[in-house]
């Protein structure tokens, strides 16, 4: 009854192109915005940071980027592990070069290098396609993460090969290093996760995002009506690594602070994210979101219901973890096959016709 | 000849065995492919569970027996000193039958004509489940499995080798491994049973038509379902073969289900559909990638092993974008 | 989304109630699952049947009782991250992650929080120098301890004189296995063996390359830094190309029962370091099966006491244990903070006789802590294994690392690590 376009004008182009056509939408969305930003860091403690919002927020990140990829464009990636592991390497290389660099402008730089290097390796796809190329993108996974392991210019000669992240500040406040309150790093991935996650919205609603989508739907009927398949996919291939540095660079710098390529930018994680994106959605911005907050915190729920609340042993739990997750993925691929977001935009469907459904 | 060129010799040698070993591990994930167009990611797990559950049976382990103590708080593991292999063998190869049932039962006839990336993520479900379930059922320690195949290098081919080498040089004969060489072996023996059946049998006929056409075959009275349970049943027959063959090797564990990652690449360069693609591409890639080693890896500090076998396969796909052996791609608009 | 935060904070609140009585928490980064379980369980029972043992028998350490929390991480950082955090608030005396990824996780945070890590010969080596690295400590030894005593033994085997020697290192290709590289190369300047290095990639299912070099080479002796199933390959291999296998010796982590048993009578003769006693031959296993395995309340099965790495898990409880008996004594407070956790591991003693009357004799070499010292005395033995009776025994006796070189390298390391994090060495 409530929750409907009619009765809600539009007088001018700008107001019938904007992201969410629904008041409510507006309302809603601007309300978690500003919850997040302005309630948030005065609530957030270092268990929320580190264990719940930083992880979702920067798998968010990557969610999109390879949603742009695999969602829109239709290229399935399982590259991503190998490309969050250039961002990070890269942000770690910039931020120790110059040590006076804006965090900002090292984090923007490290998406930007990612980005270079996805268009090399997306080159392939002009000429693979489907699975043939997703397991084709695994060889840059197990490449990059190679070269990382290997050539000790990347890890700046350390003994181990791990790197670490030197202590930044922005404005007197420190955002990485192990002394950075919650909120600050809290705020600054926030800030990149919003502003990329309304980039990536309008990219897909404009220009780019059909040409995307258009070469998705059937790549030679849209390379007669003009689409120009190698911009349209190499754009989508550095877009994409750009999102998916930018977590990188993140995850590295803020998150965790010390990583190692084989471990933290595994093969495993290239899957994680492919995961997070067909149960979130595919070609759906919100189902990045939805589909890394499932992926992520379910396990962490789970844990945490029946280790601290119903005393079970951890490991039967961890074991009974992998199940449930296992047995919810294929529940939801039975109930709707088309991820998370679908549900909720049958959800929303079915409120605008509420309580007249005839 | 001089020892350089034998060496050579050695590791192509030993390349085409490790081929073999992915090979065993690829025909599992062709023969789903092949029938229900499925990219079945749940292969590594299933060969994990398949050799979880020979050992078990082997050792006589009570399934469950952690979650039953510490439910129950009894102290219960082995109900008896355990089966003899073959035995054992076939119990686990009822136990994946009744799997392959279950899947097609509860998972997959709920999702006929979904798209081939749902079927995919469905497939990874199962994964996880079956990951869980396996650890949960047999416990998550190391298992030593020994079906009495033997292994170690062979005295006889070391012997016969060391006389080829030229006069004057120092050389220690050829190795080569015992169990690759069953596991070869056994890989012809598991091409040839499923070639013959898929030939000459009226199952096999089935098979073949629904890999064809799924719809087509539905319209001459073939029931789709049944085909499938079929189909998982050979595929969790030869995941079982895959876990007896790793399982000698290193023990049954986790790991176990990690070898998925070294038969893709066997699977782009063979082609999705093709069961000799998938030993010749097996062939390629083990011999590939060890070459590289062999010549490359020390000029680059080694453990190349594991992309080369990408970009061996990478660099197949451009002259040939549905892999070696694999149908055509026709695009209609 | 909203409804899984809720949730997650209702379970969060129920986890958090119930501090206020007093207690010391020891939580436990254990993993029963993923690609290393089957190590991590061995050392997880270890570990938790000791604590279990000392609340049972003795009602606890100094009168107060042991609350440990185990907490999963599958080997896993990110996992690990969120044991860490999930449980710091608790006031978790000390962490042992058991996982070189975690260990690099903990140490600036930990540093941060004032709560101790003791990373038990794994870890960042340099963490050693107390100076720099003030609540990370490693005793009783160090990685570059374990290459050099190894070296050591090697030397020892071959009277003295490796000249011309040729020794392989095979090396799990992380952070982990390129540890000793820097040392053995230091050493091999010194003793003049060729050193081959030869990388074995995660999981390392597949080593027929790396073996078939070793086979073509022929090293005198073979080195082996590896964890979970690379050790058990990497010694099946070996006994397939008939390496000799008393010339081949690994590190304490590839040094279990998992690793040589499934590899059957080819193992026999596999040498590996250790930094304590093997089998369950001391007065404490009757002790466990008296108060912990036959009261129903061991952590596992019961069948992994005596295993090599359940023994190093119940080590690493009982350094545990004793420093908080030390840190009481220090700060004549029974319920001890981790700030006064981490000054009872500093000034942790064990001598022979402590050891005893623990129940545990010879069960390792003594151990003093000191300020400037967290790396222990940096003893270790060679353990060898006999596949006819299925056990391992010490060959030698504990001996000591080679120090000149092994210090120059943790001091050249630490100072580095100083640098680039903007520490100033305290003074000792």
């Amino acid at each position: 009854m409530f929750y409907r376009e009619s009765g809600d004008f539009k007088t001018s182009y700008v107001q019938d192109q904007q992201i969410f056509p629904i008041l409510q939408d507006r309302v809603f969305v601007a309300v978690v915005i500003a919850f997040a930003f302005l309630v948030v860091p005065f609530l957030i403690n270092d268990y929320w940071e580190k264990s719940v919002l930083l992880p979702v927020l920067i798998w968010s990140l990557a969610a999109i980027g390879l949603n742009i990829l695999t969602g829109y464009c239709g290229q399935v990636s399982l590259g991503t592990g190998g490309f969050m592991a250039v961002g990070a390497y890269a942000s770690y290389k910039f931020t120790t070069a110059f040590p006076e660099l804006n965090l900002f402008i090292v984090v923007l730089l490290s998406g930007g290098v990612t980005a270079m290097v996805g268009i090399l390796f997306g080159l392939p796809s002009l000429r693979i396609k489907g699975f043939y190329l997703a397991v084709a993108t695994l060889a840059s996974q197990f490449f990059l993460v190679w070269l990382f392991n290997k050539v000790p210019w990347f890890y700046n000669y350390s003994a181990s090969g791990q790197i670490n992240a030197p202590e930044r500040l922005i404005a007197g406040i420190t955002i990485t290093g192990p002394n950075a309150p919650p909120w600050a790093t809290y705020l600054f991935c926030l800030i990149f996760v919003v502003v990329l996650a309304l980039i990536a919205k309008n990219l897909t609603r404009g220009r780019f995002g059909r040409s995307w989508m258009a070469i998705r739907d059937m790549d030679i009927a849209a390379e007669i009506i003009g689409v120009a398949p190698l911009k349209a996919k190499l754009s989508a291939f550095s877009i994409s690594s750009f999102y998916i540095g930018i977590a990188g660079a993140l995850f590295f710098l803020v998150y965790l602070g010390a990583v190692e390529p084989t471990e933290a930018f595994g093969i495993d994680k290239s899957f994680l994210v492919l995961f997070m994106i067909i149960i979130g959605g595919l070609g759906s911005i919100l189902g990045s979101f939805i589909g890394a907050a499932f992926m992520f915190l379910m396990p962490v729920l789970i844990k945490n219901i029946m280790v601290n609340g119903l005393g079970w042993s951890p490991d039967i739990v961890a074991h009974l973890i992998f199940m449930i997750v296992g047995g919810l993925i294929m529940f939801f691929l039975i109930v709707e096959p088309h991820g998370l977001a679908q549900l909720w935009r049958i959800a929303k469907e079915k409120l605008r016709l509420w309580p007249f459904p005839h | 000849m001089t020892p350089d060129i034998l060496n050579t010799i050695e590791v192509i040698l030993n390349g085409l065995m490790t081929g073999v070993m992915y090979s065993l591990v690829a025909l599992g994930f062709v023969l789903i492919f092949k029938a229900s167009g499925i990219f079945n990611y749940a292969q590594g797990v299933m060969a994990l569970f398949a050799a979880l559950t020979l050992v078990g049976f082997q050792t006589g382990q009570i399934p469950f027996s952690h979650l039953i103590n510490e439910i129950f708080g009894t102290h219960v593991h082995n109900w008896g000193p355990g089966l003899n292999s073959v035995l054992a063998i076939l119990l686990t190869i009822l136990v994946m039958i009744l799997f392959a049932w279950l899947v097609e039962k509860l998972l997959l006839q709920y999702l006929v004509n979904q798209e081939p990336i749902i079927l995919f993520m469905a497939t990874i479900g199962l994964a996880f489940f079956m990951e869980g379930l396996g650890d949960l059922m047999w416990g998550a320690d190391i298992k030593t499995l020994d079906v009495g195949i033997p292994s170690g290098g062979s005295f006889w081919w070391e012997d016969v080798t060391r006389t080829w080498v030229s006069e004057g040089y120092e050389y220690y004969g050829m190795y080569i491994d015992l169990l690759d060489v069953w596991a070869a072996g056994i890989a012809v023996l598991l091409v040839t049973i499923l070639t013959l059946f898929s030939q000459y049998t009226k199952t096999g006929r089935a098979l073949r038509a629904v890999a064809d056409d799924h719809q087509a075959a539905l319209t001459v009275g073939i029931s789709l379902r049944s085909i499938w349970v079929i189909v998982w049943s050979i595929a969790g027959f030869v995941a079982l073969v895959a876990g007896i063959m790793w399982g000698s090797k290193s023990g049954v564990q986790f790991s176990l289900s990690l070898i998925a990652l070294k038969a893709l690449p066997v699977l782009i360069l063979g082609g999705f559909t093709s069961i000799p693609g998938a030993i010749i591409g097996g062939l390629i890639i083990g011999v590939g990638e060890k070459l590289f080693e062999f010549w490359i890896g020390p000029l680059v500090g080694g453990a190349t092993e594991n992309w080369f076998a990408y970009v061996l396969a990478l660099f197949f796909l451009m002259f040939r974008p549905q892999g070696l052996f694999g149908e055509r791609i026709i695009e209609r608009v | 989304m909203k409804f899984t935060k809720l949730l997650t904070s209702l379970a969060l609140s129920m986890s958090v109630a119930g501090v206020a009585y007093s207690d010391l928490v020891i939580p436990s980064l254990e993993y029963r699952t993923g690609p290393y379980a089957p190590n991590g369980i061995h050392f997880a029972d270890g570990y938790a049947d000791y604590f279990t043992l000392l609340n049972e028998r003795d009602g606890g350490i100094g009168g107060v009782p042991v609350r440990f929390l185990p907490c999963e991480t599958a080997y896993n950082t990110e996992k690990g991250v969120e044991c860490y955090e999930s449980t710091k608030g608790e006031g978790s005396l000390v962490y042992q992650p058991l996982s070189t990824g975690i260990t690099y996780q903990l140490i600036p945070k930990a540093t941060a929080d004032g709560i101790p890590v003791h990373s038990m010969g794994y870890g960042r080596t340099s963490a050693a120098n107390g100076k720099v690295f003030s609540h990370i400590f490693n005793y009783p030894g160090t990685y570059w301890d374990a290459a050099s005593i190894i070296v050591k033994h090697i030397l020892d085997q071959e009277g003295g004189d490796l000249n011309g020697k040729s020794i392989a290192l095979v090396y799990h290709n992380s952070a982990y296995g390129k540890e000793p590289i820097r040392t053995l190369e230091e050493l091999s300047k010194k003793h003049g063996y060729d050193l081959t290095l030869i990388a074995v990639d995660h999981p390392g299912q597949e080593q027929k390359s790396q073996w078939l070099q070793i086979r073509r080479e022929r090293p005198d002796y073979v080195m082996m830094w590896g964890w979970g199933v690379m050790n058990q390959v990497a010694i099946q291999e070996a006994a397939n190309i008939r390496y000799p296998m008393e010339n081949f010796i690994g590190v304490w982590w590839s040094a279990s029962e998992n690793d040589v048993i499934p590899v059957g009578q080819g193992a026999h003769g596999y040498k590996a370091i250790a930094m304590h006693g093997v089998g369950d031959d001391y007065p404490l296993y009757d002790d466990l099966r008296k108060y912990v395995l036959d009261a129903g309340k061991a952590a596992g099965d019961g069948s992994n006491l005596g295993k090599v790495l359940y023994n190093r898990g119940l080590y690493a409880a009982m350094l545990a244990a004793e420093a908080i008996r030390t840190a009481q004594g220090i700060s004549g407070n029974a319920d001890i903070t981790s700030e006064q956790m981490r000054d009872g591991m500093e000034a942790l003693s064990i001598d022979a006789a402590r050891l005893a009357e623990l129940g545990l004799p010879n069960f390792g070499p003594p151990i003093q802590v000191t300020c400037e010292n967290h790396g222990g005395p940096g003893l270790g033995a060679i353990q060898q294994w006999d596949a006819n009776t299925q056990s391992w025994s010490l060959i030698t006796d504990f001996a000591g690392a080679d120090r000149e070189v092994v210090d120059a390298l943790i001091a050249e390391d630490s100072a580095a690590f100083a640098a680039e994090n903007n520490i100033t060495p305290r003074g000792c």
